[in-house]
């Protein structure tokens, strides 16, 4: 049943979001802290284990695919809806502070991937995923 | 005209769909025929939105982009958080554990060092421009974190208005160039694992950013990617009116 694997995907979003915004409350952050990464980590240890099988095989798996097929699109919708005409207003300032921020992070990605010892390129980068 | 608005508005998550279903088949198609295939559909798709928020901004005079023009609504709650959140979770099925945990440590040293240098960067341009007050500084520093941790930070710490408007907009341009940079650098600094796909997420931070950027470089990597930078803005709102904030104020 596909949407056996719709609501295990349900279930990891919501378990994940609680423990993130415990941990906000915990903390005393106004921010839900990491919840969709902890809930990532749900769904790979259901996708690894071998309880969760009927949940994650078969027509219930192609329930998870789809959403994981949906991504690009609502991405380009995500896009749509920036504040593009806000962050033009900011001026000279907000756009060079957002820029350096840019700048610098990325020229680190390199040198902190040093930390994770060997890196092999992801195999075939072509055509994945979406549409 | 209306009948199609009313049909347009009780529908307009549908509409939605299909109008992103006609950006990203024509964002394909340009990529194709203009670039060869050299650039992503999917860069090209994001970039068209990012020129239709633009235009949607000053038409309406909304923050919302394009989900501001009444008939296409639809398009804020297929790209509003929920969904997003639900597919970038989705993503990590079929994940491996052993990839994870290959760039565990890397990609949580890159969180801080991603929300600390991002802030000083910030901290150093506002001075710059002749700000003083440690307050608004530590605030436009935040918002160059992200655009939800300078609002929380200012807002804490008692900024102006007119300097959190300025760190949300700081924060916007980071969010917008990650999304428009990350094909382009992609190849320069290496992020084409996991591992770096890890570190990268949790240097830039900003969920939109990281998401919309691996999506126009390789889909493959967002899982990966977005792990780590979903903890950054719990983080940056952690360490903002805090530490940072102490240390500003015992500069200035």
């Amino acid at each position: 049943m596909i949407v056996y694997g719709v609501a295990l995907l349900s279930v990891c979003l919501i378990l994940g979001m609680v423990i993130g915004e415990a941990l906000g409350v915990a903390l005393s952050v106004e921010a839900n802290v990491g919840g969709v990464g902890i809930a990532m980590l749900f769904l790979v240890f259901a996708s690894n284990s071998k309880q969760f099988k009927s949940l994650t095989q078969g027509a219930a798996g192609s329930g998870i695919q789809f959403w994981s097929a949906m991504y690009i699109p609502i991405v380009v919708a995500m896009a749509a809806q920036q504040d593009v005409a806000g962050a033009m207003d900011g001026g000279l300032l907000a756009l060079m502070a957002g820029v350096a921020a840019v700048v610098v992070s990325f020229a680190l990605v390199p040198v902190l991937s040093k930390l994770g010892g060997n890196s092999d390129p992801t195999e075939d980068t072509e055509e994945q995923g979406a549409v | 005209m209306e009948i199609l608005e009313t049909v347009f508005i009780r529908n307009n998550l549908i509409v939605a769909f299909a109008v992103v279903g006609v950006t990203i088949w024509f964002s394909y198609f340009l990529a194709d025929k203009l670039t060869q295939g050299r650039i992503h559909g999917s860069a090209i798709a994001i970039a068209l939105g990012l020129v239709a928020a633009y235009f949607g901004g000053t038409a309406t005079g909304g923050n919302s982009g394009l989900a501001d023009v009444t008939l296409l609504g639809g398009i804020g709650l297929m790209g509003g958080g929920m969904m997003r959140d639900f597919a970038i979770v989705s993503t990590a099925f079929g994940v491996h554990l052993s990839e994870l945990k290959k760039a565990g440590i890397a990609g949580v040293v890159s969180i801080f060092a991603g929300v600390i240098v991002s802030f000083i960067v910030g901290a150093a341009i506002a001075v710059m421009f002749g700000y003083t007050d440690p307050a608004a500084i530590t605030t436009i520093g935040a918002g160059a974190v992200t655009y939800i941790v300078g609002p929380v930070t200012g807002e804490a710490i008692g900024a102006s208005n007119e300097v959190i408007t300025l760190s949300v907009a700081a924060g916007l341009v980071k969010s917008i160039l990650v999304m428009i940079g990350t094909p382009l650098v992609a190849k320069y600094i290496g992020l084409n694992n996991p591992q770096s796909a890890m570190v990268y997420g949790g240097l830039m931070g900003t969920t939109s950013g990281v998401a919309a950027g691996l999506a126009a470089t390789d889909p493959k990597l967002v899982p990966y990617g977005a792990m780590t930078a979903t903890f950054y803005t719990g983080v940056g709102c952690l360490l903002g009116p805090s530490i940072l904030y102490f240390v500003v104020s015992g500069i200035f």
